[in-house]
């Protein structure tokens, strides 16, 4: 084998010199920083680096799980992820296959113009309106007032932060997250709907039984890999809306991570809280995985 | 064909919500425009929608945000990290890109899974953060600009879209004794003008929005990207705004809530014009990737 691969690198140097930077890149910023995780098992003092370190064991993660945000942290993390997949991720299905039911291309085409464009708004963006509609003179406490709801800044009550932030990924996300479904449906052979046509089903028979199904694999497929990031998604957004007032329900483990590693500096307990944030993450994708393969025989590898 | 009944119904039930996601997908921005060229003083009293500017329409907002040295500077920022950002990334996908679709390629399948694995599992942000650190990338320019150097997702995209060129071009290149930096650059590249159309798009608009590096890795002030310079005027001023809630409103004030609009305006405008014209590409995007999961 060696040898095979030396024989390859003789006769073609071009394509090895070609991957070298590619290769050294992913070293450099996804290997080593899986290396540097060893810090999570150690006292770790910048100033002496990994090697010299002392080593603690699983003394960072025994006190992550008994110290007092452990519940907090994986509550806030699994639910708002959860509330995420469950409302967020049969929008862009049902809007694909509405849409496709759509006659006028002219329409269709306009629709998926608009409905695309929150995807390309930056985050920051994003959350800056966000923050401004919900404020208590902002839109939507101000729309609430008709139904007699005292406006109030929506940011700052612990119970409404989980809401806020699905309803708005599912703002910005619906439209894009259509694509691949709506290339999935204009993919399917006519025939089979001229066939139920003329086995005397409607439009909605059809939908269910010829669209849904065809378009399966692909919902199958991004289920789990959106299983897979159960444990990171969208944080970076929470660090820009979330604030003291509302930690209760809007820290996850990963701005907490964030917070503790990056704003005091506690390097080692935080990569481990990292590290046993990216385990379960693993797990779920395996789980996830193989019950799909169990299930219809749809699977990732 | 005669329609039914129902299905007549449903159609107009289908197209009115059609129409209600629209609205609500693209009110806001109609609402950011209208507030920015506002009367500010109006503004700031008004609650509810808006469906013309406030007041007299004028420009004012925006010659205030353009005099702020901060806007300015995180713009030029910005436009360099977009423009070299982006050339790194063509150069690097396009290069693993390749070499992972030759077929002569001896270790292209664990070059493969290794990037795969990146892509489902990572050291985390503190061991991340300390590379770059160690690296001496910490508060320079460069550090955000080779840390997003490659996006895995990407990468597939472009192998998979080169996979898709037919073998014989290179191979009739190849009995003519060309080199495979002669493949790449006079028969690959003239044929992937509409993946790489894909990839300046994708990786551009990614360098445009992206914040969070330059978060953690830029102190400097005078290396901020325009996104960190929003941040401050769009999320910060807020957190002031909490404490108070309702109390007296001060004169200056009056132009805060102006200028956020303007902002918002001016850093999401390069994206909003370039985005109609080029939506296909984006799309198309998304079409190469999805071929092969």
């Amino acid at each position: 084998m060696k040898k095979t691969l030396l024989l390859n690198i003789k006769r073609y140097p071009l394509l090895y010199l070609m991957a070298l930077p590619v290769i050294a890149w992913y070293i450099v910023f996804h290997y080593i920083p899986m290396y540097g995780v060893l810090i999570s098992f150690q006292d770790f003092v910048p100033a002496r680096g990994i090697l010299k370190s002392s080593w603690v064991g699983f003394e960072h993660f025994e006190n992550f799980i008994t110290g007092k945000y452990f519940w907090r942290l994986i509550y806030n993390t699994l639910s708002i992820n959860l509330i995420d997949l469950v409302f967020g991720f049969p929008v862009p299905i049902i809007f694909a296959l509405l849409l496709n039911e759509i006659k006028s291309e002219k329409f269709k085409k306009v629709t998926q113009t608009i409905t695309y464009l929150p995807h390309f708004i930056s985050s920051v963006v994003i959350c800056g309106l966000i923050i401004d509609f919900v404020k208590s003179r902002g839109i939507i406490p101000h729309f609430l007032s008709y139904f007699g709801v005292e406006p109030f800044n929506l940011l700052t009550a612990p119970e409404l932060f989980k809401i806020i932030f699905v309803s708005s990924n599912i703002w910005q996300g619906f439209g894009w997250g259509s694509i691949i479904y709506l290339a999935a449906l204009s993919g399917i052979d006519p025939g089979l709907y001229e066939a139920a046509k003329i086995d005397g089903a409607g439009r909605f028979k059809s939908a269910i039984y010829i669209s849904l199904p065809s378009i399966m694999p692909t919902i199958v497929i991004l289920l789990i890999m959106r299983i897979g990031r159960l444990m990171s998604l969208g944080w970076e957004n929470i660090i820009l809306l979330y604030n003291p007032n509302i930690y209760e329900t809007a820290d996850v483990i990963s701005t907490y991570v964030y917070r503790r590693g990056l704003e005091n500096f506690d390097f080692s307990f935080a990569s481990a809280v990292g590290l046993f944030n990216s385990l379960i993450n693993m797990i779920l994708l395996l789980l996830a995985n193989k019950l799909s393969r169990s299930l219809n025989d749809t699977s990732l590898w | 064909m005669k329609k039914s009944k129902g299905e007549k119904i449903f159609n107009i039930f289908n197209v009115m919500f059609m129409i209600f996601l629209i609205f609500i997908t693209i009110y806001p921005l109609i609402y950011v425009i209208l507030s920015s060229v506002s009367d500010p003083k109006m503004l700031l009293r008004h609650e509810g929608l808006i469906f013309k500017p406030l007041g007299k329409a004028s420009l004012q907002g925006y010659k205030m945000v353009f005099r702020n040295p901060n806007v300015l500077t995180g713009y030029v920022n910005t436009i360099f990290y977009v423009t070299i950002g982006t050339v790194i990334n063509l150069i690097l996908t396009t290069l693993g890109a390749f070499v992972l679709s030759r077929r002569n390629f001896y270790i292209k399948k664990i070059m493969m899974i290794m990037i795969v694995i990146t892509m489902f599992f990572n050291g985390g942000l503190i061991p991340f953060f300390m590379v770059v650190r160690n690296l001496g990338l910490y508060n320079s320019r460069v550090a955000l600009i080779i840390v997003a150097g490659i996006n895995s997702f990407n990468l597939i995209i472009m192998r998979t879209f080169l996979q898709s060129i037919p073998y014989s071009l290179e191979e009739a290149a190849m009995i003519e004794g060309a080199n495979d930096y002669f493949i790449l650059i006079r028969v690959i590249l003239p044929l992937s003008k509409p993946v790489l159309a894909v990839m300046v798009l994708y990786y551009g608009v990614h360098h445009w929005n992206s914040w969070f590096h330059a978060y953690i890795f830029i102190r400097d002030r005078a290396l901020y990207p325009l996104q960190l310079i929003l941040r401050e005027i769009l999320i910060e001023s807020q957190t002031d705004g909490m404490i108070d809630g309702a109390t007296e409103m001060l004169e200056e004030s009056y132009f805060k809530e102006l200028i956020k609009y303007c902002t918002i305006i001016i850093s999401t405008l390069p994206i909003l014009s370039i985005y109609p014209f080029l939506q296909k590409y984006f799309v198309k995007g998304v079409m190469i990737g999805s071929l092969k999961g």
